[in-house]
């Protein structure tokens, strides 16, 4: 047991830092610092301002190791080296195990300062959208097992599936001219944070989400609880003359629940990109619109910034997820 | 008609060869013939196989490019499609006048589906869009499955540092959400191209069906015929691809067919977020895309996205489908 948290809590470090690798690969190796300089500053830059750019940022320094070599020094003189690691790997490496996100490429804010900011509307959108979402599908998932093997769980199970087959963003073209334009139901755009009032701007987003994401989610429940029906307990539980639903409610979900702990959490990213798009449309100053507007003005630094923190944060998740798992599941407990 | 048209014919005809020689080749086994044999009896699955056999001839027509008269090449679809009238602006379905309040002008010809703001036909358009899908998700397979495949079976025949090399940069890729590792690639991989889209789409894909035959191959290790052939001195490269591949094949299958309605999927979602085609392909995504704006016109023009979406919708859904009736097939017990 102890061995196994051990082990459990040693590899998340290892993970994470496989990601800064890959984020430092794709952003700086795969994309030199110079054309990215060059992308910012736009066409008219001078060899002077593109080099002030990445002095300012030490981006001019060695990628990996520093032997002593310059890179994009117009004027000639080698900057003063402050040692072997001192480079644009290990530099950014030590900012972000510290959380020092640095500053937008485009408008210069601080990072981190940008991200308080956003975090807030994400979650009163994303928290109850991911509430509401798990017991509908939950609930829905043990109907379907419950009428199994009939021709509604059929339909159902086909209904999921076309849920599944429409891309996200026609939900939200359509709940928003519909619903919101045409029916005028909701505001169709905005959101200001006061009191309870601002509930109206979130509802509809918060609907549109639960609905995009049920169909992938109650085919899922629906699987990991038919998966419970075929074990051993359960019928047991059937020949000491326990009813349908007594099993369905107490046996099977109190179960099943144990595996879907680790889908809900596996599905924290689709939620994100759920958000992504649901904010943007509704003018919800969120983490999600963020990204977009980053998207659409190539502010590298924000992509690169949400990626980090998303895969920390997916990583505690999971690894969360695993301890609990151990504390609760004796089969992991004991070996 | 130049050697780049002929060399793309080529590919697209050696690519649809592949497939059937894979699955003619597969279907020698027991399993396959067993679940063939079940396949045939699943109305759903066969529907469902037929609408994307059908998607699939309309992709392959805008594929192939023939020499026309005058010494240039168009693709069959093109072709076929040119009587086509093209008018000035929007036009609703089976108008005979063009979409405007003030002074509508009569059009040249009639469309089934209207057209669109620059007055092409959406038919047309909608069956042109065929390819783009078809090109990601092909092309992606084409890099993903044997990348997936072969290294799910190192890590499960292998085991011990090859199976911890796969596991641990699987973990890592798996760690990064989605959907922001795509927009990271795509945007520091710069200009959009079909191509890039493959590849970025490919990174992110290879992740689940590696873990699904890393599991396999380690539960047919386990079984004496693996043994068996150890004993009697076969090569490590024999037994992966003379026993251990054909008994996991069936999931690649499966694997395949469900995977590449995601990939359809993602192809529109990153379209609409303006990381994914290149302006100017015919895509469903960048359809969507357009018609965003177009619903809270007044009167609304809905029949673009409305074209869009459900051709996009049909072969998503037919794949879904078709994954479920293979799955059901090929392991009945578990349906």
């Amino acid at each position: 047991m102890f061995n196994y948290l051990l082990r459990r809590l040693l590899y998340a470090p290892l993970i994470i830092a496989g990601v800064m690798f890959i984020t430092f690969l794709l952003f700086f190796v795969v994309q030199k610092p110079e054309t990215m300089a060059r992308n910012i500053l736009g066409k008219r830059a001078t060899p002077q301002t593109t080099y002030d750019w990445l002095h300012k940022r030490g981006y001019d320094k060695p990628l990996f190791f520093n032997v002593g070599q310059t890179r994009s020094a117009p004027d000639g003189h080698p900057f003063a080296s402050r040692g072997l690691f001192d480079t644009v790997f290990f530099n950014q490496m030590w900012k972000l195990a510290t959380f020092d996100l640095g500053v937008s490429d485009v408008s210069g804010r601080e990072l981190n300062e940008v991200f308080r900011e956003g975090a807030l509307p994400s979650l009163l959108l994303m928290l109850p959208a991911y509430v509401a979402g798990f017991f509908m599908a939950t609930g829905l998932a043990l109907y379907l097992v419950f009428v199994r093997n009939s021709a509604l769980d059929a339909a159902g199970v086909f209904v999921c599936v076309a849920l599944m087959s429409i891309p996200a963003m026609v939900y939200i073209i359509f709940g928003q001219a519909v619903v919101a334009l045409s029916l005028n139901y909701f505001p169709a755009f905005g959101f200001e944070l006061k009191d309870w009032s601002s509930m109206r701007f979130l509802l509809l987003p918060v609907s549109l989400i639960v609905v995009m994401n049920l169909g992938h989610d109650t085919r899922l429940y629906r699987a990991v609880f038919l998966e419970e029906i075929g074990q051993d307990y359960v019928r047991t539980a059937q020949a000491k003359g326990a009813s349908n639903s007594r099993l369905l409610l107490v046996h099977v979900l109190k179960n099943g629940m144990i595996a879907l702990i680790t889908f809900v959490v596996a599905h924290l990213p689709l939620l994100i990109l759920g958000s992504l798009l649901v904010e943007n449309f509704f003018g919800i100053p969120g983490l999600g619109n963020l990204l977009i507007n980053a998207i659409h003005t190539s502010d590298l630094a924000v992509v690169r910034a949400t990626t980090f923190l998303t895969s920390i944060l997916y990583i505690i998740g999971l690894t969360v997820t695993d301890i609990c798992y151990a504390l609760v599941d004796p089969r992991i407990r004991l070996s | 008609m130049n050697w780049s048209d002929w060399a793309q014919n080529f590919l697209v005809v050696a690519g649809i060869g592949f497939v059937v020689w894979i699955v003619m080749h597969g279907s020698r086994s027991d399993r396959w013939q067993r679940a063939w044999s079940r396949l045939r009896r699943d109305k759903v699955g066969i529907v469902a196989g037929l609408a994307i056999a059908l998607y699939l001839a309309i992709g392959a027509l805008e594929m192939i490019q023939i020499p026309t008269g005058s010494g240039g090449s168009a693709t069959i679809l093109a072709l076929l499609l040119r009587g086509i009238p093209a008018e000035d602006t929007y036009s609703a379905p089976l108008a005979s006048t063009s979409f405007s309040l003030a002074k509508p002008k009569p059009l040249h010809g009639r469309h089934l589906l209207g057209t669109d703001a620059l007055g092409k036909d959406v038919l047309v358009q909608t069956l042109r869009a065929c390819r783009t899908a078809l090109i990601i998700g092909g092309m992606t397979s084409a890099i993903y499955i044997p990348l997936g495949t072969l290294f799910g079976i190192f890590a499960g025949y292998f085991r011990r540092w090859i199976d911890d090399v796969i596991q641990f940069t699987y973990t890592v890729l798996y760690s990064i959400p989605e959907i922001l590792l795509l927009i990271s690639i795509l945007l520091v991989l710069g200009e959009k191209s079909l191509g890039k889209m493959s590849l970025a789409l490919s990174i992110t894909a290879w992740v689940s069906l590696c873990r699904l035959i890393r599991g396999e191959t380690m539960r047919q290790t386990e079984r004496p015929y693996i043994a068996g052939a150890r004993a009697l001195g076969q090569s490590h490269w024999n037994i992966i691809i003379h026993h251990l591949l054909p008994n996991v094949m069936h999931l690649v299958l499966i694997n395949l067919v469900l995977g590449f309605s995601n990939l359809v999927l993602a192809e529109a979602m990153l379209s609409y977020l303006g990381v994914g085609s290149p302006i100017g392909t015919a895509s469903w995504g960048n359809m969507i895309d357009g018609a965003r704006g177009e619903l809270s016109r007044e009167p609304a023009v809905w029949w673009t996205l409305t074209s869009a979406t459900a051709a996009l919708f049909g072969l998503v859904l037919a794949l879904n489908l078709l994954g479920d009736s293979l799955r059901r097939a090929f392991d009945p017990k578990r349906g």
